[in-house]
């Protein structure tokens, strides 16, 4: 009744082709953006900016990256984790080796060399397809772990092996190690995950988008009708890993402060970031949002329920928490294939025609 | 959805953050994933000791301690989120029992004012207490046990290493790679050659790294292994006959757990150890009479007496000697980190004391400065008896080769100082 299209006329392309058509989603998504821009900033304390905000930020950029490869694109892809850690090496090397320069910058960069090492790695794409492409992108998993822990140059010759990253400032406030205070991270991520997450909708509704698209439906055909599929691969591994690469970056400088590329960006981590977008939604920008949440909550409030609020043993939490987990992903799978978008997409069907489905 | 969600989270956190009271020691634990089997050993231990000197002497000074228990599942994130739920709570030190997470609350301890007690783990070069003011190893880190463990060799071959070869298996992570470079400058003094063999964790997966063994058929071989690695490496040295007595365990890879499964094949196998084993001291009698038969005991005391179980009593030992000693500088008994970190530092724990705590000889004896974090660094010989079922100590304390350790560990926290801007104390 309240949620419905009818009396907002769209008087223009542009208003009918904007991404909330209807005005209460319109509201909503504005409303969510200034509650996370100016309201949870000036809430927020370490706790909330560790266990929940920053890695649900850093993941959803993560998935959003990786919904754009295999979402949108059809290319599947188990290297995330690898990814990450070319995006987290590169940041390290940059902040290290040019601590005068911003470390925006260097996190852009870092993202732009993990694009061209993704476009390197997404070269097979181009012969082969599916599953014997996930295993081609394994194969860049593991090969980039081993990597980063045999060459002592991309750690600094550390004695361990281990990545540190020093303090950097963006105007004044310590966004990287100790002394960086929650807000400053929490903004920190919001805004890039704001940006790409844009830049990610509006590529994705535009020609790049359609060509991606074009490819996994059917290739043979997309190739018919005019689409290049060298540049439609490598551009959709490129930008993808661009995604990813940031998102690695951050969660090394900004969230983990240190780290060991075998532990942080092992293959659970490609793992965990395919569910969180197959759980999300493929092929949805509020899916990798939701996948991500969903992955990064789910532990975090069940463990505080479980050990805080019923006092269990920890080891018997954590066991219960998996299988809940575990238990949830086949549920939300079995009732809605297409991930927690599509249920999303669902009710918001079922709002427009409530209270008179017929 | 998500707002309802949150909001959830948001009401379930409110109301299940703990109250400040008495002196809280949280116990970052891994009960769980493939490192699970050690940790719970090592959690139960240091619950329990709490538990023991809560249950007979009230607490320390008249406080009780609280122990809360979160999991980490030895996984950095985990990690780090434990720290935060804690540290608001009153926390006095942390002991993570993971290196990797180790390194990442050196400079968040630094911060935020807490005491991270890291003993026989962590970063070695965290022994220089001018750049790591937060931070203790005592009684021995990884590079004092590499130094032993060569000593020991020495000693087998009449101070002679010269052309022997000694393979290093470890796990390719921070912790496993701390040991390399002091063996490298050790292989240069002593003319042995060293062979370094990664193996990637969780370490299921070893029988290249065996094979290469079973060709280049080393003297020695040393580990530096944790969790599912120990076991396997044990089995597989006992599949290609590799005689166990020349096989060293660093002292994360010396426990009940990682030979039982191999069965006989494991007899001889050695580890290093910096503490005593088996349930041959008066304190075990305490523990039963107030912690294991009003059960109290951490999760049934199933492992009461394992060289883990000791290694948790042990941890938990030294943090509330530190703690006494604080409230004995401080005057008063709810004490601080601030004066908790002066404790550590002030730390002096004599072979008398031990006698006094139950644990006669058990550990060397512990004395900490401002600029010695790290105690002397002893470190003995244990080795399995497959047939009787238990350790037995075949050497006695020995001092580490700190003409080669010094320099080693002033190089890398002096690295450790610029990279962080840390300006080192005087002391």
């Amino acid at each position: 009744m309240l949620y419905r299209e009818a009396g907002d006329f769209k008087t223009s392309y542009r208003a009918d082709g904007q991404t909330f058509p209807i005005r209460l989603d319109r509201w909503a998504y504005y409303a969510a953006i200034a509650v996370a821009f100016l309201i949870v900033p000036f809430i927020i304390n370490d706790y909330w900016a560790s266990a929940v905000f920053v890695p649900f930020l850093i993941y959803a950029i993560a998935a959003l990256g990786l919904n754009i490869l295999t979402g949108y694109a059809g290319q599947v892809s188990l290297g995330t984790g690898g990814f990450m850690a070319v995006g987290a090496y590169a940041v390290y090397k940059l902040m290290t080796a040019f601590p005068e320069i911003s470390i925006v910058i260097h996190i852009l960069l870092a993202g732009g060399i993990t694009a061209i090492v993704g476009m390197l790695f997404g070269l097979p794409s181009l012969r082969i397809k599916g599953f014997y492409l996930a295993v081609a992108t394994l194969a860049a998993q593991f090969f980039l772990v081993w990597l980063f822990n045999k060459v002592p140059w991309f750690y600094n010759y550390s004695a361990s092996g281990q990545i540190n990253a020093p303090e950097r400032t963006i105007l004044g406030f310590a966004v990287s190690g100790p002394a960086a205070s929650a807000s400053t991270k929490y903004l920190v991520c919001l805004v890039f995950a704001f940006v790409l997450a844009w830049v990610a909708r509006n590529l994705t509704r535009g020609t790049s988008g359609r060509k991606w698209m074009a490819i996994r439906d059917m290739d043979i055909a997309a190739e018919i009708i005019g689409v290049n599929p060298l540049a439609a691969k490598l551009s959709a591994f490129a930008v993808s890993s661009f995604f990813v690469g940031i998102a690695g970056a951050l969660l090394f400088s900004v969230y983990l402060g240190a780290a060991e590329v075998g532990e942080a960006f092992g293959i659970n981590k490609s793992f965990l970031v395919l569910f969180m977008i197959i759980i999300g939604g493929l092929g949805s920008i509020f899916g990798s949002f939701a996948g991500a949440a969903f992955m990064v909550l789910m532990p975090v409030l069940l463990k505080n329920l479980l050990v805080g609020g019923f006092g269990w043993p920890t080891d018997l939490a954590a066991h219960i928490e998996l299988m809940i987990v575990g238990a949830l992903i086949v549920f939300f799978l079995i009732a809605e294939p297409h991930g927690l978008a599509r249920l999303w997409a669902l009710t918001k069907e079922k709002l427009r025609l409530w209270p008179f489905p017929h | 959805m998500k707002l309802t969600f949150t909001a959830f989270a948001a009401a379930t956190l409110m109301a299940t953050a703990p109250a400040m009271a008495d002196l809280v020691v949280p116990n970052l634990s891994y009960r769980t994933g493939a490192y699970g089997a050690n940790g719970t050993q090592y959690a139960d231990g240091f619950n329990d000791y709490f538990t023991l000197l809560n249950e007979r002497d009230g607490g320390i000074g008249g406080e009780k301690i609280k122990v809360p228990e979160c999991e980490t599942a030895y996984n950095t994130e985990k990690g780090v989120e434990c720290y935060e739920a804690t540290k608001d709570t009153g926390a006095l030190v942390y002991n993570p029992l993971s290196t990797g997470i180790t390194y990442q609350l050196i400079p968040k301890v630094a911060v935020d004012k807490k005491v991270l007690y890291t003993p026989g783990y962590g970063r070695t070069s965290a022994k220089n207490g001018k750049v790591f003011e937060w931070v203790f190893n005592a009684p021995a880190n990884y590079w004092d046990g590499a130094s032993v463990a060569i000593k020991y060799l020495l000693d087998q071959n009449g101070g002679d290493l010269n052309g022997k070869k000694i393979a290093l298996v470890y796990h390719n992570s921070a912790y496993g790679k701390e040991p390399v470079r002091t063996l490298q400058d050790l292989a240069e003094k002593h003319g042995f050659t060293l062979s370094e063999l990664p193996v990637d964790a969780p370490g299921q997966e070893q029988k290249s790294q065996w094979l290469q063994i079973r060709r280049e058929q080393p003297d020695y071989v040393i580990m530096w292994g944790w969790g599912v690695m120990n076991q396997v490496a044990i089995q597989e040295a006992a599949n290609i006959r590799f005689p166990m007595e020349n096989f060293i365990g660093i002292w994360w890879s010396g426990s009940e757990v990682d030979v039982v499964p191999v069965g006989a094949k494991a007899n001889g196998y050695k580890a290093l150890t910096f503490h005593g084993v088996g349930q041959d001291y008066p304190v075990y009698d305490d523990l039963q009479e107030y912690v294991i038969e009003p059960g109290k005991a951490s999760q049934g005391g199933e492992h009461v007496g394992s060289v883990l179980y000791s290694r948790g009593m042990y941890a938990a030992l030294v943090i509330s000697e530190a703690i006494r000693k604080a409230q004995e500088i401080a005057g008063v008994s709810a004490i601080s980190p601030e004066q908790l970190r002066e404790g550590f530092e002030q730390l002096d724990i004599t072979p008398e004391r031990l006698e006094e705590l139950g644990l006669p000889d058990f550990g060397p004896e512990i004395k900490l400065s401002c600029d010695n974090h790290g105690g002397s660094g002893m470190a003995r010989m244990q080795q399995w008896d497959a047939e009787g079922g238990k350790w037995s100590l075949i050497s006695e304390f020995t001092e580490p080769d700190q003409e080669i350790l010094a320099p080693l560990i002033a190089e890398d926290s002096d690295a450790y100082a610029k990279e962080a801007g840390i300006t080192p104390r005087d002391c």
